[in-house]
């Protein structure tokens, strides 16, 4: 079935992103009708040309053989390292984030954020090594080499200071490990000391967390040795957490702080989640109508091509409008899934799931933002959100996918005209 | 790797589930944000971009008896700012200070005024000179939160002529928002904040309007909301019985030198014709927040201009108040007109352990009373005086309203000095201190423990006028007001009249105040500082009369007080060219020889 140089096209796959872009940038282009018009009315021509990019991008990427993929993983891995070490020398901020160092510049040129690109590349790499292993993680032995794939990038990441990107990678590095078929018990003694970490401001709750686990290590049974590490991460991550806390630097300690109740500093930090849910919630049912919405006509909507694009969705086109983007991000979640599960060999399955990982705790954690479900970490939407590196990340991905799934066993699709 | 095909389907059917129910969970958030909290998000939505301009109502017009205005509206300008916080307020008042003359007292309250109502335009200069808006509008670009705009401004054709009643108005004050009086007014409103202006305020205020401008996030006035626009209700007009021309002459009269005051009723109805008090002051400076050069200089003046001598200025009544002794006399009929005392005048009168001097060194001889009102002697009144006793005149004096406000319609008015009872002076001169008699003789003199306002005076008067009623003094027309204070036969009030007009005939203490055509009568006065008044400090004697024509009908008293004006002949001259004046009639200065007090 199968033509020289043709590459079978996944339909459903391709299209819900094609629906997404084209949606995304229809709001961007709406997120710059403010009543005075600021550099933002201008964006939604870049975000068509990287967009096109990217579609240039995902075509070419899907010519190249998984096993060529599976390859350069280790030099592409490396050369990423090597940018996320520049950066934390030469890197510039811009925008909302203009203290951090997550902009690659040469020559006087912003030329985007390599972390988005490292995203890829991480998931390549750890795919490749949890192919490698026959059989998944059983200890903390098996886990400690994907731990520092991803942990090298996420420090340096930490460092630019980029919380939001660094906790894409943590997502990535769980639910890969879920996807290679660990137990269940052990990817929640894994995911333990963050736990800690996050319970350890309140310590009534930490202690309950504590006796938890405790109960969990005598169930599970997992060598001696190490159930004591794991206990004692517990309890050192959980003393550290208030150590910690006072490190955090002021806005991020602020941020925080605000997630938990945002009517402390409405004027600060608590007034962009404020008016972003001012904003969805004037929306109703229907919204104010395309391009209408009076809190970004008005600016009070703050980053509203970017972090807070999900709420111009929300004013603009109501719940239906929201419920419609929901749905076609459900949609290509769960068509990745299909990719994934379909893959005819596990690095691809891996890869795939991994960059599904990757967009889910994208979605979650920005559109959480916007209801303040979720802390303010300045991430952006996938396909939504202006600006080019992610767009045409997300494009190279939908790229590897399309080929993943032109590879898969049971791809009973006919072939494509690409 | 765990790869067998069931466990990879088991893992796919968990991963897709647990997406569901993220992103179900997710709807679930946006459904309970935009369906079940709607209403409340779409208030904060419109409060956020919405923001009330109040349209201050032109306040009520003043007419005087012959519809003259008094007190108008013209255009003016005012400026404000739409601050988002106290902090961008703050930045914007620190550049708008380099562009146009800001004092720190000026941003201080624009400040406060933001604290107390922060959701309205934060008023700054709530009467900009036409410099200011013109420098403003040329720098309209670096100040988009700037609202300039025109509104009604109070104006006094003749300022100071008016000031003494009209008052000025000005900015509502922290404290006089707290009071309940000024519940439902809101910071930054124009209020009387004297005389007619604050006495009818809540008649001049008229209704506030206001009208709804969408902002952006920088306070940027995007558009006007023209939907939602209430228009101010301009108050009815005030109609008052001062007659403007006599208002106007009674401040030429007092000029620049003279310092007093002076009001001229009708006693029929209590009409007040006229008010002053000298200096006066222009409100006009007043209006939108006084310089501090100009409110500065008022203060310092010495004859303090800010201090109103017809309302608030306490004077001992002196001679004029012996027609109410006569009155008591008459009354509890220790006397009649035609009585004469058991001691005539030669200048003393030896009582206790010293001699009580009358005015007039060489003495009047026999007097009857109304001898003895036409001259004055201070040496028959002594001997009515101790007749009548302490407790008497007492007694007397509060029935005949001395110790009381002439209830005027000012807000500035004082009440009289006028002991109420005899304990005062038993708590000033001692249990029965005072049986001696010597209160008894200053009392029935007018000095003593006695100080009246000029107004007061002329209420008193009235009575005499008339049939022993006072009318109570009003600016503004009403029901007249009248009360018998007396219980005189009409014989004896016209015994007393004829009396007073002695006082303004040759031979009189006033001769020279005299009116062809028509017959005045009045009483002279002059008082001592030194006793209780609120004068200045520096001891001399204040000059009043107090007196109606024409004496068959009265249509006007006119009472006077020049501060330091020494002989009581003088004041009658004022008050004879303030009644001359009204009825029509120029004065004749009569070379007469006249008593000197």
């Amino acid at each position: 079935m199968r033509y020289r140089g043709a590459v079978s096209m996944d339909w459903p796959l391709v299209v819900s992103a094609l629906l997404l872009s084209m949606y995304g940038i229809a709001i961007v282009y709406s997120a710059g009708q403010t009543d005075i018009p600021t550099y933002v009315e201008r964006v939604w021509r870049l975000q068509v040309l990287w967009f096109a990019l990217g579609l240039g991008g995902a075509w070419a990427i899907s010519r190249v053989s998984l096993r060529m993929l599976e390859w350069i993983a280790v030099p592409l891995y490396a050369v990423t390292i090597l940018v996320l070490f520049y950066l934390l020398f030469f890197g510039r901020g811009a925008g909302t984030a203009e203290s951090s160092k997550s902009w690659l510049m040469i020559g006087g040129v912003k030329l985007g954020q390599p972390s988005e690109l490292a995203k890829i590349t991480v998931v390549l790499l750890l795919g490749k090594l949890l192919a490698a292993s026959k059989a998944p993680p059983k200890s903390l032995l098996d886990v400690w080499r994907p731990a520092l794939v991803v942990g090298v990038p996420w420090l340096l990441i930490m460092g630019q200071p980029d919380l939001g990107t660094a906790i894409v990678f943590i997502g990535i590095l769980f639910a890969m490990l879920f996807w290679s078929g660990i137990s269940w018990k052990l990817l929640v003694l894994l995911a333990s000391p963050i736990v800690s970490l996050v319970l350890g401001g309140v310590t009534q709750l930490w202690g309950s967390w504590f006796l938890l686990l405790l109960a969990l290590v005598i169930w599970y049974k997992p060598f001696p040795w190490e159930g004591a590490i794991f206990v004692a991460a517990n309890l050192a991550t959980g003393l550290i957490a208030p150590l910690l806390w006072d490190r955090l630097r002021p806005y991020q300690q602020a941020r925080l702080k605000t997630f938990l109740d945002p009517s402390l500093d409405p004027r600060r930090s608590g007034y962009h989640v404020i008016q972003s849910q001012v904003a969805i919630g004037s929306g109703g049912w229907f919204g104010k109508g395309y391009t209408d919405g009076t809190q970004k006509r008005l600016a009070f909507l703050p980053a509203q091509h970017t972090d807070f694009v999900f709420s111009v969705v929300g004013e603009e086109l109501g719940f239906i409008g929201v419920t419609l983007a929901l749905g076609l991000f459900l949609f290509l979640f769960l068509r990745v899934i299909r990719v994934a599960e379909r893959a005819n060999g596990t690095f691809s399955s891996m890869v795939a799931f991994g960059l599904l990982a990757s967009w889910f705790v994208h979605v979650l954690v920005n559109v959480g933002m916007t209801l303040n479900l979720m802390p303010i970490t300045g991430i952006p939407l996938p396909f939504f959100s202006y600006g080019g590196s992610f767009m045409l990340s997300s494009w190279l991905a939908i790229g590897l996918l399309v080929r993943i799934a032109h590879e898969g066993r049971g791809s009973r699709h006919a072939p494509g005209l690409a | 790797m765990n790869w067998f095909p069931n466990d990879v389907a088991r893992r796919a059917r968990a991963a897709g589930n647990f997406a569901a129910a993220v992103m179900l969970f997710l709807m679930v958030a946006f459904f309970r944000t935009q369906i079940m909290r709607h209403k409340q998000w779409v208030f904060q939505s419109e409060g956020n971009r919405l923001r009330e301009v109040p349209i201050p109502a032109p306040r009520g017009t003043i007419y005087d008896r012959n519809g003259k205005i008094i007190a108008e509206n013209v255009v003016g300008y005012t400026v404000s700012v739409l601050a988002s916080s106290e902090d961008s307020l703050r930045g914007t008042l620190n550049r708008l200070a380099s562009t146009v003359p800001l004092s720190s007292i000026q941003l201080d309250r624009a400040m406060q005024r933001y604290r107390q109502s922060p959701s309205i335009p934060t008023l700054i200069f709530s009467d900009a000179s036409f410099n200011v808006v013109s420098v403003l509008e040329e720098h309209r670009v670096d100040f988009p939160s700037l609202m300039i705009l025109t509104g009604p401004r109070r104006h006094y054709l003749n300022g100071p002529a008016v000031q003494p009643f009209v008052g000025y108005t000005g900015e509502i004050s922290e404290e006089e928002l707290a009071q309940s009086q000024f519940a439902g007014y809101r910071a930054g409103q124009i209020i009387g904040k004297g005389g007619l202006e604050k006495e009818y305020d809540a008649v001049l205020q008229g209704r506030e309007g206001s009208r709804f401008v969408e902002v952006d996030a920088r306070g940027r006035v995007v558009r006007e909301q023209d939907t939602q626009a209430r228009l101010p209700l301009q108050a009815e007009s005030l109609q008052t019985n001062i007659d403007l021309d006599l208002q106007l002459f009674v401040a030429r009269l007092f000029g620049d030198s003279l310092v007093g005051g002076a009001v001229a009723m009708d006693p029929n109805t209590g009409a007040v014709l006229a008010l002053y008090s000298a200096p006066s002051y222009d409100p006009n400076e007043f209006i939108g927040g006084v310089s501090f050069a100009y409110y500065d200089k008022l203060l310092n003046d010495p004859n303090r201009p800010l201090y109103n001598k017809a309302l608030q200025g306490l004077y001992p009544p002196g001679s004029t108040w012996k027609l109410a002794t006569a009155i008591l006399g008459l009354q509890e009929e220790v006397i009649t007109t035609e009585s004469r005392m058991p001691q005539q005048c030669t200048g003393y009168y030896y009582f206790g352990d010293r001699a009580w001097r009358c005015w007039e060194k060489a003495g009047h001889g026999s007097l009857t009373l109304t001898g003895a009102i036409a001259k004055s002697c201070d040496v028959y009144f002594y001997q009515l005086g101790l007749k009548l006793g302490l407790s008497r005149l007492v007694a007397g004096g509060a029935k005949l309203g001395f110790n009381r406000k002439s209830d005027i319609d000012l807000p500035e008015e004082k009440r009289s000095i006028y002991p109420d009872r005899l304990q005062y002076f038993n708590d000033k001169y001692g249990e029965r201190g005072w049986t001696n008699g010597g209160p008894a003789l200053n009392m029935a003199i007018g000095q003593g423990d006695n100080a009246q306002t000029i107004v007061n005076m002329a209420r008193f008067y009235t009575a005499l006028a008339t049939d022993g009623s006072s009318a109570k003094p009003e600016i503004v027309r009403a029901q007249p007001q009248r009360t018998r204070i007396m219980n005189l036969r009409p014989d004896q009030l016209a015994d007393l009249r004829t009396a007073m007009v002695g006082v303004v005939s040759a031979g009189g203490t006033a001769a020279s105040a005299a009116l062809t055509g028509v017959t005045l009568a009045g009483k002279t006065g002059s008082a001592q500082t030194s006793s209780i008044s609120g004068g200045k400090g520096k001891e001399c004697d204040h000059a009043w009369f107090v007196g109606f024509a024409p004496v068959e009908s009265p249509k006007i008293v006119v009472s006077v007080l020049l501060e330091c004006g020494g002989h009581g002949y003088v004041a009658a001259r004022i008050a004879s060219a303030i009644i001359g004046k009204y009825l029509g009639i120029t004065p004749v200065a009569l070379l007469q020889t006249e008593g000197n007090e």
